[in-house]
């Protein structure tokens, strides 16, 4: 099968991307999910407060999702869900039936699907990755103690309750005190379960103060700010978890019998990696530059899969940006010489060696900052998704100012709060300064 | 009579007492002899105990004490188990091992190692250059002075050996009585009266497989010649991305202490970085230490930083039934019709096939009567496949086309299909909860561990038919 656009992903960015490339005249817009339904996490975020950057209004997740499925299938692009992207045969992996050898294709990228239907290949013109990003589950955590049942991260909670309309039993303990935890408070307790207490390592929550103030007042749920969670225990069920407290180093035990990791995201990098896709070291998603391109020629890359975790409609913008580039790109593909196709991973190599490919500008980030995103200023296309880079901070700094260098000259300086695991917004018009042939762009705190 | 006032069962030939990778072996091979056989375990699924949470690796038996009985078994038992996974589909890749040298000394004791190795009937083992070593493990962390190859050493899956085993013996007639831990033995005439924790079985010879209470059911019976101290090993499981790091499963030199810390790649293609050694009280102190995990990266970034970069999937422990000898606790009181399989420490996966062959021939010694059932012998049943490397179903368009089911993928990072899922359930075998299906499926093993699918798949397991999800017991509804 042969389509102008892949998309991997019907969450707010793939979809806004696929709808957006429908306007700008694409014919062929494939879209797949690896879900029965489309939309993405907000299927299962019954709360409301999305939609208010890119429709303009404030809906719940379900109704948010259900809006962009309806513009995706109005807008004539073709959707599939159960159907999982699970490779790119030209890259070897996964190994496919020898029958199934893609018929070589001159410039497009060729990718496996598994569904109901079947395995099936796919040669498409550009792909872009809209594959959103999860929660670190405890073991990546890193988290000692027995294995027990009961342990569970903000998406498994909000899918049991919501989309499969299970109650919960018993006292909860909450793991992080940032946007997502507050969230998943109100599952907890929507579910019919108790909240103990949200627990965070840091000084102090990371959430808006009337999050905070309604689950003391409210719910009567408090914030155990400055503690880490040193172990669970329990063995069939969990029966308590061990709370270290940084100030003192003592450790108690508090009985519960669910705990809830929230945040601490990443991104589904993982076609990115199999295509060969270089990783920015902050984001650990695809690199990508201002115009979401990755290192893969004709692959680019949207939403949280390069910013984990910002909200919907961020997500959204995202995608429809990506699409703006993705239609500049095949419009001004030169078809190659037929029989050139190869993996993904050595069709940028060969670009690279051409010299035909002017390169992105990274950009760096310092200090407290985590990553930003996008991390490339393209030589092309200067300007961010929606007019501003998003960033993110390992610390707490009330009155920070953010200075943006590039080989020693001052780009911007702007004023930020700093707090860990909420956005930092930081405009974009400085990287039309960016000097293309110049060193990467470093972004520090002063 | 027992305390329910059912009649006594009839007495059955043999009692096997828990249903580890050991005792399945023994049910598996004593199931083809013209006898009524009954195996017995605490859980509530076959393999719970150490059986599920070890290294996973096929052994060669280089480094084993020559002349003891573990080194014959191993050596037997890798042979047999080599051959029975190719017909029982269990996931097996021969990666070969590299152990490593980082320092002058160890360097030196590779004389030592060669000549043990060959001792052990090991004849295969050589000698690798640094530079060979590089050109083939290239992420290997800087100064490594050079290696042993050991090319035969494999992976193997420790989930489905223990499950295809039991399989075949239930197939064959054995009786399979999970949830039942034993509690006493009393001699009665002629036979054991074993009083269990669901009534009591009566049994004219018992095997002890118990593994960490093997010494416990040893007491039972009279023998007083071990004691089980545990010891712990934590292990850390990083993800499928950082498989490609890795060729072979790199050792480290042994001290007199300790195997040390090994990186291995698995069968489901992840790679494995541990155990630690710690003895521990408790028998069933498989808990994971925040001291034993920092440990383990702390040794994992000395032998590739590479690897340590990556996210981890999982971390799990172990707990191996060490005695105060170095040798298998394996011995047959034929006055007693007892055989005790003990002390099966740290290469019981390896050696099951060849135990299991060694207790079954002292067993005839001692008098067990070994009739070949009639008819031409079975062969092995043929589990569904779980590892990486071979064609799994969503792989495979023609099962697709046959069945849809294996198409719907469930489980993401795993890729596990609704038909997988499906098929386990409905095994002769079946998952008891979660924990039963992921040994048989991988649903929900992988890197985000349930964020996307568990909830469907505990949905998949509570519909009728399905088992009851042990871990889903807080969920009501
Ligand atoms: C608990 C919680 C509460 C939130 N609350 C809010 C809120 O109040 N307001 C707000 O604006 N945002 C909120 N968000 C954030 C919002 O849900 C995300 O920003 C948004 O969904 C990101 O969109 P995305 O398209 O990048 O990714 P996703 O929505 O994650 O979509 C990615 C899609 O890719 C699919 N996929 C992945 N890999 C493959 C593959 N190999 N093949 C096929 N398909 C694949 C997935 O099935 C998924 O549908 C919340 C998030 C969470 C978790
Ligand atoms: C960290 C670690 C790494 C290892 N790596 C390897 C390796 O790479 N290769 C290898 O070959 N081996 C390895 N081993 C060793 C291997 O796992 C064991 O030798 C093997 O699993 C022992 O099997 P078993 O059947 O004797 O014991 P178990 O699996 O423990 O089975 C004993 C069973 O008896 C049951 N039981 C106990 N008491 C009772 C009772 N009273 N009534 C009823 N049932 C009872 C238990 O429930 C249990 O299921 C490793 C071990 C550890 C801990």
């Amino acid at each position: 099968m042969n389509v102008d656009v892949l998309v991997a992903g019907a969450g707010p960015a793939g979809l806004a991307a696929a709808i957006e490339l429908r306007k700008l005249g694409v014919a062929d817009v494939l879209v797949v999910d690896r879900e029965h339904q489309a939309g993405g996490i907000p299927r299962h975020c019954a709360h409301t407060g999305f939609g208010i950057r890119d429709l303009h209004r404030l809906m719940t997740g379900p109704a948010y999702a259900q809006h962009y499925r309806g513009a995706a299938s109005a807008a004539g692009v073709t959707l599939r869900t159960g159907t999982t992207l699970t490779g790119w045969p030209a890259t070897g992996w996964p190994a496919t039936d020898a029958s199934a050898t893609p018929e070589r294709q001159s410039g497009t990228i060729t990718a496996t699907l598994t569904s109901p239907a079947g395995v099936q290949i796919v040669h498409a013109g550009a792909v872009l990755l809209a594959t959103g990003c999860r929660e670190r589950p405890r073991s990546a955590r890193l988290v000692p103690g027995s294995r027990p049942a009961g342990v569970m991260t903000t998406g498994e909670l909000q899918q049991r309750v919501y989309l499969h309309g299970q109650r919960l039993a018993g006292r909860a303990v909450i793991v992080g005190a940032e946007h997502v935890s507050f969230s998943a408070m109100l599952t907890l307790l929507h579910a019919g379960a108790e909240v103990t207490a949200l627990v965070t390592d840091q000084p102090r929550h990371q959430s808006f103060a009337a999050f905070r103030l309604a689950a003391r007042l409210r719910w009567r749920v408090p914030v155990w700010t400055g503690t880490a969670v040193a172990g669970i225990a329990g063995r069939d069920e969990v029966s308590a978890v061990l709370l270290r407290d940084d100030r003192d180093g003592s450790v108690r035990s508090v009985p519960c019998e669910l705990v809830v990791f929230t945040g601490d995201w990443i991104p589904d990098h993982e076609l990115a990696r199999l295509a060969g896709a270089a990783l920015d070291p902050g984001t650990l998603g695809p690199a990508v530059d201002t115009a979401l391109s990755t290192s893969v020629p004709g692959m680019f890359a949207a939403g949280n899969l390069v910013h984990a975790a910002e909200t919907a409609d961020v997500a959204a913008l995202s995608g429809r940006h990506a699409a703006a580039h993705i239609a500049a790109y095949l419009a001004a593909r030169q078809p190659a010489a037929p029989g050139r196709q190869a993996a993904p991973g050595r069709q940028a190599a060969m670009a690279g060696q051409a010299g035909g490919r002017r390169v992105p500008v990274p950009v760096m980030v310092a200090g407290p900052l985590r990553w930003i995103s996008p991390n490339g200023i393209s030589p092309v296309s200067p300007e961010p998704p929606g007019g501003r880079f998003v960033l993110r901070s390992g610390a707490f700094a009330g009155r920070a100012r953010l200075q943006v260098r590039q080989d020693g000259r001052l780009l911007t300086s702007a004023p930020a709060r700093l707090v860990p695991g909420r956005s930092i917004r930081l405009d974009g018009r400085w990287a039309r300064h960016v000097d293309p042939a110049g060193g990467p762009v470093q972004v520090g705190v002063l | 009579m027992t305390a329910l006032g059912r009649p006594p069962e009839p007495v059955a030939d043999v009692l096997i007492v828990g249903a580890g990778v050991v005792g399945t072996a023994i049910a598996r091979t004593l199931a083809r002899y013209d006898l009524d056989c009954v195996i017995a375990d605490a859980g509530n699924d076959v393999g719970t105990g150490t059986t599920k949470a070890n290294t996973a690796i096929l052994h060669t038996g280089f480094d084993a004490v020559p002349g003891s009985l573990e080194s014959s078994l191993v050596r037997r038992g890798a042979e047999l188990l080599r051959d029975y996974a190719q017909q029982a589909g269990i996931p097996l890749e021969r990666t070969g091992a590299l152990l490593v040298a980082w320092s002058a000394d160890q360097h030196a004791e590779f004389a030592g190692i060669e000549d043990k190795a060959r001792r052990n009937g090991y004849l295969a083992i050589r000698y690798v250059p640094a530079a060979e070593l590089y050109a083939r493990e290239p992420h290997l962390a800087a100064g490594a002075l050079g290696a042993l190859e050991i090319p035969d050493e494999s992976i193997i899956c420790p989930w489905t050996t223990p499950l295809a085993y039991a399989t075949e013996a239930v197939r064959a007639g054995v009786r399979l009585r999970l949830r039942t831990p034993v509690l006493g033995v009393t001699a009665a005439d002629g036979w054991h009266e074993v009083s269990t924790g669901s009534g009591s079985v009566r049994c004219r010879w018992l095997v002890n497989a118990a593994g960490l209470e093997s010494d416990r059911i040893d007491a039972m019976l009279g023998g007083s010649g071990f004691t089980i101290a545990p010891r712990r090993g934590e292990l850390i499981v990083f993800d499928k991305l950082a498989r490609p790091l890795v060729g072979a499963i790199l050792l480290p030199v042994p001290t007199p202490q300790t195997k040390g810390v090994l990186v291995a790649p698995t069968v489901y293609g992840n790679v494995l970085l541990g155990p630690t050694a710690q003895d521990v009280p408790d028998r069933s102190d498989t808990a994971t230490t925040g001291t034993g995990l920092s440990s383990l990266l702390a040794a994992g970034r000395k032998i590739m930083p590479d690897l340590v970069r990556e996210e981890v999937t999982a971390t799990y422990a172990g707990l191996r039934a060490a005695t105060e000898h170095r040798d298998y606790q394996i011995r047959i009181d034929a006055s007693r019709r007892y055989a005790c399989v003990g002390g099966i420490r740290s290469t019981g996966l390896t050696a099951s096939l060849g135990i299991a062959e060694y207790v079954v021939g002292q067993l005839a010694d001692a008098g067990l009567e070994l009739r070949k059932r009639d008819g031409s012998p079975r062969k092995p049943p043929v589990l569904p496949y779980i590892g990486q490397t071979g064609r799994r179903p969503y792989q495979d368009d023609a099962r697709i086309a046959a069945d849809p089911a294996y198409g719907d993928i469930v489980c993401h990072c795993e890729r596990v299909s609704r038909g997988e899922i499906r098929d386990a359930l409905a095994s002769p075998l079946p998952p008891a909860d979660l924990d039963g299906l992921r040994r048989r499926t991988r649903a929900t093993n992988g890197r985000c561990q349930g964020f996307f699918c568990a909830a469907r798949v505990a949905s998949l397991m509570g519909a009728p038919g399905g088992a009851r999800a042990g871990r889903d017991a807080r969920v009501l509804a």
